[in-house]
């Protein structure tokens, strides 16, 4: 604190609540309509408390409603699958990377700067510039509405690569002298001393590529034909129908967009540290 | 990348072992597709894929005389600019007050970076709802203030709802990394502006704001990366890219013009002009960042 201003402090508290309540409200109405009949909800104006209908709607969303067949696609499902894939491509891009990254590192063979280069400049063509052609590819794959075919294209990243190859460098030279006096071969070297000092590195990526691969939208919107193969992303989207907002059953689509928000937002909050590391560290 | 490491294994095979899966995906849902849009940007096939010739750069001529492109950029610029803008503006503005009160600073951070988890297409849907013309609740309130709200008609509407809703959902980031920035300032330097009298306005202007200036780039060019290539679903979910053409920008209109009217070489060619802008984003934050280690 630098002066004491009375009027700045506030002046301070009031533009933060104030934005803290912005950012809020359109998640509190989120949540409000998420706990009314549909009835209720196209009411104009919709109630701004929460009604009673919270476990009923959010029982519907997650598991279908039987007896009426309008939204038979059930949430629980989504979350399933939008959950496989993220953790598929969170762990994938992880593995392939930190193989990848320890090659280049602590190796010298032929083509290593080409090999460092041609995945640099993966980092520039983000799948949304090249999805006609890559679509073709998984569909010649077979990969269409699979799990792989949700995941692997999306692990080809530079980023990773490049945060473990940066964190290897800091290391100092003397752990390999030591791990080669003690009789230790590279892939000893590897899983004893290089897996243990990058945890905090993993962490923090592994957080980001959580986010990244729930929040996946046009990619999967390609290559899931079948309605048991979307992510929750996917699917909310799907549940509302292009005729208007008469056949829209907003609460349960709200409920939806709030069971899809919930995972994610979780992982920020509780792990914010790894979260802001891996933020700060990704984008250098 | 001039730093290497001194000491290192020696195996011929192992390397080769180890890269092996970056390699094989990079190559096969990288190299190989990107290879193909280029290919494809030079040909023309009808709309069945059963016949393939050759027109050289004939796409991109479509392209250059393509109003409905220029109108597509356009709105991309437009939405770009005014993503960028209010999302910086905004989120510089709480970052200084978060790193200007005694307490809270770390209530205030966690209560405002969680939209970041929130995905594009979940915020466009959650956005529509509250400015759905019919049901939206902010509509209704607008409308009682004399405010005739409709962004399925009004394409200045439509685009004021895809702006804020790509603000909101980048607004944690920037301000995250606003935040790092402002902490990092040296008190000092406050302090001793402070002793010869400057007040909070003159100090940020001419303190803290320069002192910001490497993060206010890296996040400017950040930011329009994501207005770009990031904001599909909010685009999808929220507007469709409606009223007609108008909030369509270009990441929507390679999907749309490549999957919905299946026009495989004009959605190639303007992939491959999209890779063009990211390579030249790419490279101008690489050259800021080097810039950022001197600093």
């Amino acid at each position: 604190m630098i002066e004491r201003n009375r009027f700045m402090d506030v002046l301070a508290h009031t533009v933060l609540i104030l934005g803290v309540m912005v950012v809020a409200f359109p998640v509190y109405l989120t949540f409000v309509a998420s706990t009314h009949t549909a009835q209720e909800v196209v009411q104009v104006p919709m109630p701004l408390w929460p009604g009673e209908h919270l476990l009923d709607n959010y029982k519907t969303a997650l598991f279908g409603d039987a007896a009426k067949q309008v939204s038979d696609m059930a949430v629980a499902h989504m979350m399933w699958v939008s959950l496989v894939s993220a953790l598929c491509i969170a762990i994938g891009k992880i593995s392939i990377s930190l193989l990848s990254a320890f090659a280049i590192v602590y190796f010298r063979f032929p083509f290593r700067m080409a090999f460092f280069w041609a995945v640099f400049l993966t980092l520039m063509l983000p799948v949304e510039v090249r999805i006609g052609p890559t679509y073709q590819v998984v569909s010649d794959l077979g990969m269409l509405n699979t799990y792989a075919g949700l995941s692997v294209p999306l692990i080809a990243s530079a980023t990773a690569t490049f945060l473990f190859r940066q964190f290897f460098m800091t290391l100092p030279d003397e752990l390999v002298e030591a791990a080669r006096m003690d009789g230790a071969g590279p892939m000893r070297f590897f899983k004893d001393m290089l897996l243990p000092l990058s945890t905090t590195s993993m962490a923090a990526l592994f957080v980001i590529q959580f986010i990244y691969g729930w929040n996946q939208y046009l990619w999967p919107l390609l290559v899931t034909t079948q309605e048991n193969m979307y992510p929750v992303v996917v699917g909310i989207k799907s549940m509302i129908p292009s005729g208007g907002d008469a056949q829209t059953e907003w609460n349960l689509v709200m409920a939806t967009a709030m069971l899809a928000m919930i995972p994610p937002a979780l992982v920020v909050m509780l792990m914010q540290k790894w979260f802001v590391k891996g933020l700060v560290d990704s984008d250098k | 990348m001039s730093s290497e490491k001194r000491v290192v294994f020696r195996a011929t095979w192992l390397p080769w072992l180890l890269i092996a899966p970056q390699a094989a995906v990079v190559a096969v849902f990288f190299f190989w597709p990107a290879g193909q849009a280029l290919l494809q940007s030079l040909q023309q096939s009808d709309a069945f894929g059963t016949s393939v010739e050759w027109v050289g750069l004939e796409n991109f001529q479509h392209l250059w005389n393509d109003a409905s492109y220029w109108a597509s950029f356009q709105t991309t610029a437009v939405f770009s600019v005014l993503v960028a803008g209010l999302g910086l503006s905004i989120s510089l503005c709480l970052a200084y007050f978060a790193d200007r009160v005694v307490r809270g600073t770390s209530i205030y951070r966690t209560l405002l970076i969680w939209p970041y988890a929130v995905a594009p297409a979940v915020a466009g849907v959650v956005w529509l709802f509250l400015f759905s013309p019919s049901i939206g609740v902010v509509a209704y309130g607008l409308h009682h203030i004399g405010f005739e709200w409709d962004s399925l008609l009004n394409s200045h509407h439509a685009m004021a709802l895809i702006v804020m809703a790509a603000v909101w959902k980048q607004l944690s980031y920037n301000f995250l990394f606003f935040l790092a920035g402002f902490q990092s300032i040296p008190k000092s330097l406050i302090e001793a502006a402070a002793i010869d009298g400057a007040g909070p306005w003159r100090r940020f202007w001419t303190i803290q704001f320069p002192l910001l200036s490497p993060t206010s780039f890296f996040l400017l060019i950040t930011n329009i990366t994501y207005a770009f290539f990031d904001t599909f679903g909010i685009v999808d979910a929220a507007t469709k890219g409606g009223p007609g053409k108008d909030t369509a920008i270009m990441v929507y209109k390679v999907y749309f013009d490549g999957f919905k009217a299946m026009d495989l070489g004009g959605s190639a060619a303007q992939s491959v002009v999209l890779m063009a802008i990211v390579i030249v984003l790419t490279v101008v934050q690489f050259r800021f960042v080097e810039k950022k280690v001197n600093y």
